[in-house]
């Protein structure tokens, strides 16, 4: 069932859109920073069940969260592609490294739209390592949720998010 | 060029490294890197520190990249150092915010090493 159109800023911007925004944000930063290309892939059941998830707090036009939810595996393959030494457990480099990309992955989404670029603030990213937790709120009423692939390795970006003002 | 000493702030170790080692592919000569977690620490560093370039991430913890600029700028520290943000923010106000507040370059995360050439190498030629 597609999702209403929401009021961004004054300014109705369709969630297909900020869709198609987070799959090209995604694979700029992993394109740039780890060489990489990024694409979506359909969301397997029980995806990242004993994970690593980054979460970016939204604030200003949009209020939610942006999390990052990936395998122990891929963190320390997307830490490895970015600082060129393979880390061997997810220590604090990987922790480290998940919370940067999501960062960028964050600043590039809202970057393509312009209701968003100066209008959405960013916290600095919170990594939580484990299983069996849930971080989102059911009851946001924007949520995006998309699964990707880089090299062969699975993760998974949502969006949580309510319009403000 | 001879060697440069450069002051990196960020709260992640890793970006750290990555401008480091974006700036060494750049070309410049890295004689001394300096490195700070936060605005504060940074504030720190440069009272114990000359250094030719300051590169700063703006979203921090404990002082962000704004306030450390401003405290630069009103403590009179690091005079005619050029000072480049590299942060995830994109919108024009955060950049003229950051220009106004004594930044000479403004580079957006994710970022390449031939954006990093192109925005800092002019400024240590200038400065």
């Amino acid at each position: 069932m597609s999702q209403p159109t929401p009021l961004i800023a004054g300014k109705e911007v369709e969630v297909a859109r900020l869709e198609e925004y987070l799959d090209r944000a995604t694979d700029e930063v992993f394109n740039t920073m780890m060489g990489v290309r990024c694409a979506p892939t359909p969301i397997g059941p029980g995806a990242n069940r004993e994970s690593i998830s980054a979460v970016i707090g939204l604030a200003g036009a949009l209020s939610g969260s942006l999390v990052l939810q990936t395998s122990s595996e891929a963190a320390r393959r997307m830490a490895e592609k970015m600082m060129g030494m393979a880390p061997e457990e997810v220590d604090e480099m990987v922790r480290d490294a998940v919370g940067e990309v999501c960062n960028m992955v964050a600043g590039a989404w809202k970057g393509f739209e312009s209701s968003l670029a100066s209008g959405c603030l960013l916290s600095t990213p919170t990594v939580v390592a484990g299983s069996s937790y849930e971080l989102f709120n059911q009851k946001a009423p924007i949520r995006i949720e998309r699964g990707y692939i880089f090299e062969t390795l699975p993760f998974t970006v949502t969006i949580s998010c309510e319009p403000q003002g | 060029m001879s060697g440069t000493t450069v002051l990196i702030v960020d709260d992640s170790s890793v970006m750290r490294k990555i401008v480091e080692r974006a700036l060494r592919q750049a070309g410049l000569n890295l004689t001394k890197v300096v490195e700070a977690g936060s605005g504060r620490e940074g504030l720190d560093a440069l009272a114990r520190e000359q250094v030719d370039l300051i590169v700063s991430d703006i979203n921090m913890p404990n002082m962000d990249g704004l306030e450390f600029l401003r405290q630069i700028q009103s403590q009179g520290l690091a005079a005619g150092v050029p000072v480049v943000m590299i942060t995830t923010e994109s919108g024009e106000e955060h950049v003229r915010e950051a220009l106004s507040a004594g930044a000479q370059g403004y580079i957006r995360k994710p970022f390449t090493p031939d954006q990093v050439r192109e925005r800092v190498l002019p400024l240590l030629v200038t400065a």
